[in-house]
This record gives C-alpha cells, structure tokens and sequence, in this order.
C-alpha cells in the first residue's frame, strides 16, 4: 500500500556513506581529523575545530553513555504510531562526539541520564542499518 | 556602537488566538494587523518605509515581504525575512532599529502570524521534496516529536544536573494561567493548579499536555520608529534600550551543554547596552513554548544562578500581582502559539504594560520590561530591554 506512512530513512551522501556502510558491517565509523585528533560527527568535508580536510573514517567503540532522553509517547510522524512508547536520546559516545538515536532492549521506564549503553545496529527492511543504543 | 533610543516601539496590533484556521488566510491576517499597528501609531501607510516580516512555518513561499507589500501597497525601501524562528519578532525589532539608526528608512512595519492549526501543524510534509540536511539524516529516523522532544530532552538533563522538580515547572504554567485569566484574548483562561498540570497526559517524558504550547491560527504587528517620530506618537513610545542576539545549532546533540542556553550570550549584551541588571525589571516577557524554557531563560538571563529556575519560580510570584511579574498576556502557553506570532505577542504585551495599556492585568509602574524571543530548540536567542 504506498499510502502507508513510512519511516523517514537517510538518504547518504558520498560524504556519508562510509558511516552508513560501517553501520551495514556491524561497525561505529566516525571521522577522526589527523590534524588536531578531533573525532567530527556528522560528517564533514573538513574538520569545523581546525578546517583541515584530512579526514580518516576510523572505527570506535560504540560504549557511550545516555546524555539526555525523553520518552516519546505520542509520534508527531505517523509511521511512529505503532512504537510509542519510545526512548527518544542523545547518547554521548566514550570518543565524545553526541547521536541522536533511540534506546532499545528495555523498557522506557528503566532509562536513566549517565546510563551506560552499547551500539547495535538495526537494520531496516530499505537495508539501511540504524544506530541505536541499549544498555551496557 | 549602540542602538539605545535609537528607535521605538509605538503601534501595536494582534488578532486574538483562534483554534481554527476556517476560512482566514495568513496574508489576510498580516494585512488585518498591519493596518491596526499603522492606525495605533497614528502613522498613514505612506510613512512605511520599512518592511520585516516573520514567515508562517507551515508553508514556504519565497518573497513572502513583497507579497504583503503589494497587498498593502506599501513601498518600503528596507524588505526582508527574519527567520529566527520564535526569536524572530524580537530580532525585527533590533533590526528595525538598526536600519533605522543607518539612515535607511524612519518607520519599519514588523509583522507576523499566520492561519494554522493543530491539524496542519502536525500534518505530515513528506510529499514535498526536500533538501538533504544534517538534521534529516542522523536524527528524523529516530522519530522526535518535534521540537517538544527536544525541550522534553532539555528538561530531563535539567532534573539530572540540577534537581529541578516536576511541580517547580508546572508552577511556570499555573502563573501564567492566572495572568490569562486577566487577557480576554487569551485561548485558555479556566484556572489550574500544579496538580492539574502533573496529572495531564504525559507526552514526551518529563514534559505534559499543560506544559506544551498549542498551535492556533493568529498574528500581531508593530510599528518601529525613529526618535524624531517617537515623540509625536499617538502612544507613548516603547524605547529599544539594549538589545542582543545569539545563535546556536539546529541539533540539540551538537551542542555543547543542553542545559545552557544562547540567552547567556543574549542576555546579557541587551542588559549591558541598556546599562540595568534583571533586578531592574518590572515586567518579564520571556518566550514559553514549554515550562523548562522559562526556567532556562531565567538562569541565562541572570535572574538566578545556574541550575536555580526551579526554587526561583516556585518562590516567586509571577502573575500580573506578583512580585516579578512574568508573561502577563497568560505566556503562549495559555494565550496559544499562532506561529511566528506566538514570539510577537513577548513583545506586544511589553510594549502594552510600557504604555499602561493592559488593563485588568497591568502591572503598576512598569517602566523596564525584559522581552526575550527564542526560536527552534533553544538554538535561536534574541534579547530585548524596552522601557520608557
Ligand atoms: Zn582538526
């Protein structure tokens, strides 16, 4: 049915496709600039912290911690509907650099601020894998 | 370089919040209060000669000021957008200003609002094309509601760092209930209590249904003029006496502290050009999409210290009565959110207690009001001392 409401997916772009193919593979890519050490997260063509271009996609651990969160109980995007409730968060990945992402594997009631968690990769039926989190 | 009595705020005019869009359109509505700001100024609409307009934010269409100078066949010689979100009104009044103390034009018309409701504003946009952002990339797959997960996420790291309490931010929205109780204008008037607030549907943790704005159709405008106008102003003149602005990313995960907002920045350049400090002020008109907005806004303002908004609004008492009065037209978030409009109405209301125009709910010798706009999640942040 092509009225069903569908979940926005990325759409990478060249500059972004390596982390969504690290995401495929299983992996946490981030780009990391060879100039200043500077993990950049989302992906830039340069480092905004020194404007370097040398950028090196380089895999992380996917440890992190929950920065902040809310539990989404009512989706503005109907494709959400069916979810809610949900963890909606802001995880600080052990690098430093902050994702949006959801909190997955508990339930939203067990969710707490400085939680530790660790990356999963969720794949979607486009093929497209998802970052997300659960707990560590 | 300063903007103090550069230029002041004389007419104002604003449409009473509606729940439904029916049968208005959102020029319509930008004609219908432009007319009543030209009129309250006592100014003929040949004295504009500057146009800012704030756009809708449920469709986009380029060249939004030509189309309302056409409609109200104005010339201005000054036209622009301001698309600072919810901080826009407040960043036209110090852009008028500014254009005014350059010597490009004498009397700029400042409008916005537009026809919407809940229905449209929560419509689904995904047939349009769309460009490829940063922000549709890494963080819409992950379903945020809005931007009231993102002030939901706010809150939340607020409570963690700071103890900040459930009841201490409904109490921002019981005040501001009263105040609408005193504002015929206002979309909610009934009374409520902490209670109330707290046992209202919970939609994005730790934030509930009273804690949230309600988008509704409306608008409101108002008129900048030079010092050499000002005095021979039907009303008496709002002076700009310091404004600032400051601006962050769209993505709350980008920023450095969630708790902290650009108003540190603001807030503090429009104090210090206005030469007071917040224990000057007499009115605070302060933007509320949400209850944690006003805590954070009052901290970065430097109305309390870091971390203490919590205790500061639950000491204080801020209705029209009170001791640090606060969004005395009920705050959008009794009063409604009519888009861009929603920002607008921090800075009627100032204008209207300035000029001892608000009746039932005017707050005795209000000489020094505090107007801050904030746009998107927090990332916008115009500040604003007005006074006479
Ligand atoms: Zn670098």
């Amino acid at each position: 049915m092509s009225d069903q409401p569908r979940k926005p997916l990325p759409r990478p772009s060249p500059l972004s496709q390596p982390f969504w193919d690290g995401l495929a593979a299983g992996e946490l890519r981030l780009q990391r600039c060879a100039a200043c050490d500077a993990y950049v997260f989302y992906p830039r063509p340069h480092c905004p912290h020194c404007l370097s271009e040398a950028l090196k996609w380089t895999r992380v651990s996917g440890r992190g911690r929950v920065y902040t969160y809310t539990v989404v109980r009512r989706a503005m995007h109907p494709a959400f509907r069916p979810d809610v409730p949900y963890v909606f968060a802001i995880v600080e990945l052990e690098e430093g650099p902050r994702v949006a992402t959801n909190v997955i594997g508990c339930s939203p009631e067990d969710v707490r601020v400085e939680m530790p968690v660790k990356a999963l990769y969720d794949r979607t039926a486009a093929g497209i894998a998802l970052l997300k989190f659960e707990p560590a | 370089m300063t903007l103090k009595r550069a230029a002041a705020i004389t007419g104002i005019a604003e449409m009473a919040p509606r729940a439904s869009a029916e049968g208005l359109s959102t020029l319509g509505i930008w004609a219908d209060v432009s007319r009543g700001a030209i009129l309250d100024a006592g100014l003929e609409p040949s004295d504009i000669d500057g146009l800012l307009v704030a756009p809708p934010i449920v469709d986009m269409v380029a060249m939004w000021p030509s189309h309302l100078g056409e409609y109200l066949d104005i010339h201005p010689r000054y036209a622009n957008i301001v698309d600072l979100g919810g901080a826009s009104a407040a960043g036209m009044a110090w852009r008028a200003a500014s254009a005014i103390q350059s010597g490009l034009c004498r009397a700029v018309l400042c409008v916005s609002g537009e026809a919407s409701d809940v229905d449209t504003f929560y419509a689904p946009r995904a047939k349009r094309p769309t460009q490829q952002l940063p922000l549709r990339e890494f963080e819409a797959p992950y379903g945020p509601m809005g931007a009231n997960s993102g002030y939901a996420q706010i809150a939340m790291r607020h409570m963690h760092e700071f103890g900040t309490t459930g009841r201490q931010l409904a109490k921002v929205a019981v005040d501001q209930r009263t105040n609408a109780g005193a504002n015929p204008d206002a979309l909610y008037r009934d009374p409520l209590t902490v209670d109330e607030v707290l046992s209202s549907p919970l939609i994005v943790d730790p934030l509930h249904l009273y804690e949230i704005v309600r988008p509704c159709t409306g608008g409101a405008a108002f008129v900048v003029v030079s010092a050499d106008l000002a005095p021979s102003s039907a009303q008496t003149p709002a002076w700009l006496l310091g404004a600032g602005e400051a601006t962050r990313g769209v993505m709350l995960a980008q920023v450095e502290s969630v708790t902290t907002s650009p108003v540190a920045q603001s807030a503090p350049l429009a104090f210090e050009m206005a030469g007071v400090t917040p224990v000057d002020i007499d009115l605070v008109s302060v933007y509320d999409c949400y209850t944690i907005t006003v805590v954070v806004t009052l901290e970065d303002a430097g109305f309390c210290e870091k971390g203490g908004g919590g205790p500061f609004v639950e000491e204080h008492d801020l209705t029209y009565r009170g001791d640090l009065p606060l969004n005395t037209h009920g705050g959008q978030l009794s009063f409604g959110q009519p888009g861009l409009a929603g920002g607008t109405s921090h800075v009627t209301e100032a204008v209207r207690q300035i000029q001892g125009r608000a009746g039932e709910r005017q707050v005795a010798d209000c000489e020094l009001a505090f107007v801050n706009g904030n746009g998107g999640i927090m990332s916008e942040q115009a500040s604003l001392v007005l006074g006479v």
